[in-house]
């Protein structure tokens, strides 16, 4: 009983505290934007254009706009061009880090007349969207990036691929390169160099394996999206088997200021191995969500806590998910971790494209590795048998486990399935689909063990693991199960607990979420 | 529009600097509305209806309104920048509407700033 006043004193006492943070904010004095955490603590490179009007060429212009391009056409060689890249250490930014000088120089080294320049903008994983906040930001960036790589090669033709979930961006995208047409920084003789470039915008039609370099590729094709082995790697035998340099969109926002300022300058920024600085979609349980661009080497914990503002009242943090779909999570034991490829992979996560999902103490840990194989699973383009069977049977497996049907043998098979498909996959969509399970097995075995063998879910997340009675020791009687239930299967009075009829429940966890004193079970 | 050459880009931005300067465009307001998806699905293009109503009916020429990309800051969508002439800019949060309008009243033309809708003030001249 004493319990529960404290209780429902605290939530008093919590809410004269919010009041009186209404007041403050009321008599506040507004920080300036550098002295806001949030924005103080990041370093601007991708994303320091993004207030102007993306759909004024002039405005771009007006921020030295186009002026690596004109170095890069009037006064560089291609390997100049190259030499700057290498030196700036600029890595893919699409997830694998694979160094963009080098990626170049194959390409260039490429015998052919016809050679190609791409841009990856097929963003797919859940819960990133940085390449579609640059592309509707600065959409310019994209288009420069794109000029300098094909001097670099030798290309005269470029397409965009970019899903077509995204039209806003493919509608900043198209002005963007009509403008610069007309300016004639796109088409012929580009600033009277004699230099080519024609680009256009191709739309993905919605396959998440078309974000794979050689899928992307026969999609463009006009053939259907699936993988091909490699090698031939695509900068001797990509589009229509011409040589080609494929690059993610914030790679190629990148480049034209690493050409206006050097290499030098941008590879000062970052750690030994990681250059420059990497935008973060941040997302999840977290108080600022949104897109955050640190220098390379900057820890978790930095980005979470003191950008993103932590985890909001009453929740506690549990792990974060980097890289999706094919990356892992990292528990609160490595938050200090620095982001850098080499950091981040040694903890059995990836850097990734830039996805980052912050996960409280309400997170399943198997629930959401089911979600990311269920994710696999429906993605996987079915060439490969190991793609196609082995997730498949992943996926069946967690179900049973979050149905609570698990059986003893249950983790040594995902683990053998993992390590199977892991090195038999085609490309990279199966080679790393079983990221997620193998990363919440390294961190929360346990979480599997109590669903399996105590058909118990410690978050409180699997609805078949969960009886729906209410502890009424724990319950402080507050009734907000009782408002909140849609089928009026909570019965309440004031002062009394709340009791739960099963045979109106439909398990919608409701309840369960919104209950403060965490007294359901 | 020319075909531009190297000089002609450097000149064209020294112009377009020149011009984006509040003073000389003849403009003593600069309103900037955070459109990318984010702000539009927060409910940004509503801000930005109530904004453009507020400006018709105040009649006043020297408001300049940008539509840009996304802020940073998507958990505090809608954003509205405003940047009076010789004053630093107020980076408004969590708008609708309504509060778009009173802000408009408030900032835009009475000059006060409203403290509980924002979020930050930018120093560079806007």
């Amino acid at each position: 009983m004493s319990e529960n006043n404290s209780k429902a004193e605290e939530i008093v006492e919590e809410k004269a505290e919010e009041e009186e943070q209404e007041k403050k904010k009321e008599e506040k004095v507004i920080p300036y934007l550098e002295d806001v955490p949030f924005f103080g603590l990041q370093k601007l490179i991708v994303l320091k254009n993004k207030g102007i009007d993306p759909e004024l060429i002039d405005e771009y212009i007006a921020k030295d706009g186009y002026q690596a391009a004109a170095k890069a056409l009037l006064e560089m060689t291609p390997e100049e061009i190259i030499a700057e890249m290498k030196t700036s250490g600029l890595r893919g930014r699409g997830g694998a880090g694979f160094p963009t000088g080098l990626k170049w120089e194959f390409a260039n080294k490429s015998e052919g007349d016809i050679k190609y320049v791409l841009c990856n903008a097929d963003e797919g994983d859940p819960g990133a969207f940085m390449d579609r906040s640059v592309l509707e930001a600065d959409p310019h960036a994209i288009l420069e990036g794109m000029i300098i790589a094909a001097k670099a090669v030798g290309a005269h033709q470029g397409y965009i691929y970019c899903r077509a979930e995204y039209p806003l961006a493919i509608k900043r995208l198209n002005i963007a390169i009509s403008q610069a047409t007309e300016y004639g920084l796109l088409g012929n003789d580009i600033f009277g160099s004699g230099f080519d470039f024609h680009l256009e915008i191709y739309q993905g039609a919605g396959a998440f394996v078309c974000g794979e370099e050689t899928a992307l590729m026969h999609s463009i094709e006009g053939k259907r999206g699936m993988p091909r082995p490699r090698p031939p790697f695509p900068a001797h035998q990509g589009l229509w088997k011409k040589p080609t340099v494929l690059n993610n969109v914030e790679t190629y926002a990148n480049v034209p200021q690493i050409i206006f300022n050097g290499g030098k300058w941008y590879a000062g920024i970052g750690t030994e191995t990681s250059k420059g600085t990497k935008v973060f979609a941040l997302t999840g349980t977290v108080k600022n969500i949104g897109l955050v661009e640190v220098p390379m080497g900057t820890s978790l914990r930095t980005i979470i806590f003191d950008i993103g503002g932590g985890v909001p009242k009453k929740k506690k943090f549990k792990a974060v998910q980097l890289g999706g779909p094919s990356g892992g999570c990292v528990s609160e034991e490595f938050i200090d971790t620095p982001v850098d490829y080499e950091s981040i992979a040694k903890v059995g996560a990836i850097m990734g494209s830039g996805g980052m999902i912050v996960m409280d103490n309400q997170t399943c840990m198997v629930d959401m590795a089911r979600f990311f194989m269920d994710f696999v699973q429906d993605e996987s383009c079915g060439k490969c048998t190991p793609c196609r069977e082995g997730t498949r049977h992943m996926l069946q497996i967690l179900e049973k486990i979050t149905r609570g049907e698990g059986e003893p043998g249950d983790i040594d098979t995902l683990e053998e399935l993992s390590e199977v498909i892991k090195d038999a996959a085609l490309c990279g969509l199966g080679q790393t689909g079983p990221n997620p399970v193998l990363s919440t097995l390294q961190y929360f075995r346990d979480e599997y063990e109590a669903h399996i063998f105590e058909k118990r879910c410690p978050a409180k997340r699997c609805p078949a693991l969960l009886e729906f009675e209410v502890d009424e020791e724990k319950c402080i009687k507050c009734g907000i199960c009782f408002k909140r239930c849609p089928t009026e299967a909570i019965t309440w009075e004031k002062k009394q607990p709340a009791k739960i009829d099963k045979d109106k429940c439909i398990k919608c966890m409701t309840c369960i979420t919104n209950c403060p004193s965490d007294a359901i079970f | 529009m020319a075909r531009l050459t190297a000089d002609g880009l450097l000149k064209l931005k020294e112009k377009v600097k020149n011009e984006n300067a509040l003073s000389k465009d003849g403009y003593t307001v600069k309103i900037t509305v955070h459109l990318g998806t984010c702000g539009i699905a927060a409910g940004g293009d509503v801000v930005y209806e109530a904004l453009k109503e507020e400006i018709e009916e105040s009649k006043r020429d020297d408001i300049k309104v940008v539509i840009s990309g996304c802020a940073g800051m998507c958990s505090s969508e809608p954003n509205v920048t405003i940047g009076r002439i010789g004053e630093d800019a107020v980076i408004y949060r969590d708008l609708d509407a309504e509060k778009m309008r009173k802000i408009f009243q408030g900032h835009v033309l009475g000059g006060e700033i409203l403290n509980e809708y924002a979020m930050a003030r930018i120093k560079e001249p806007v």
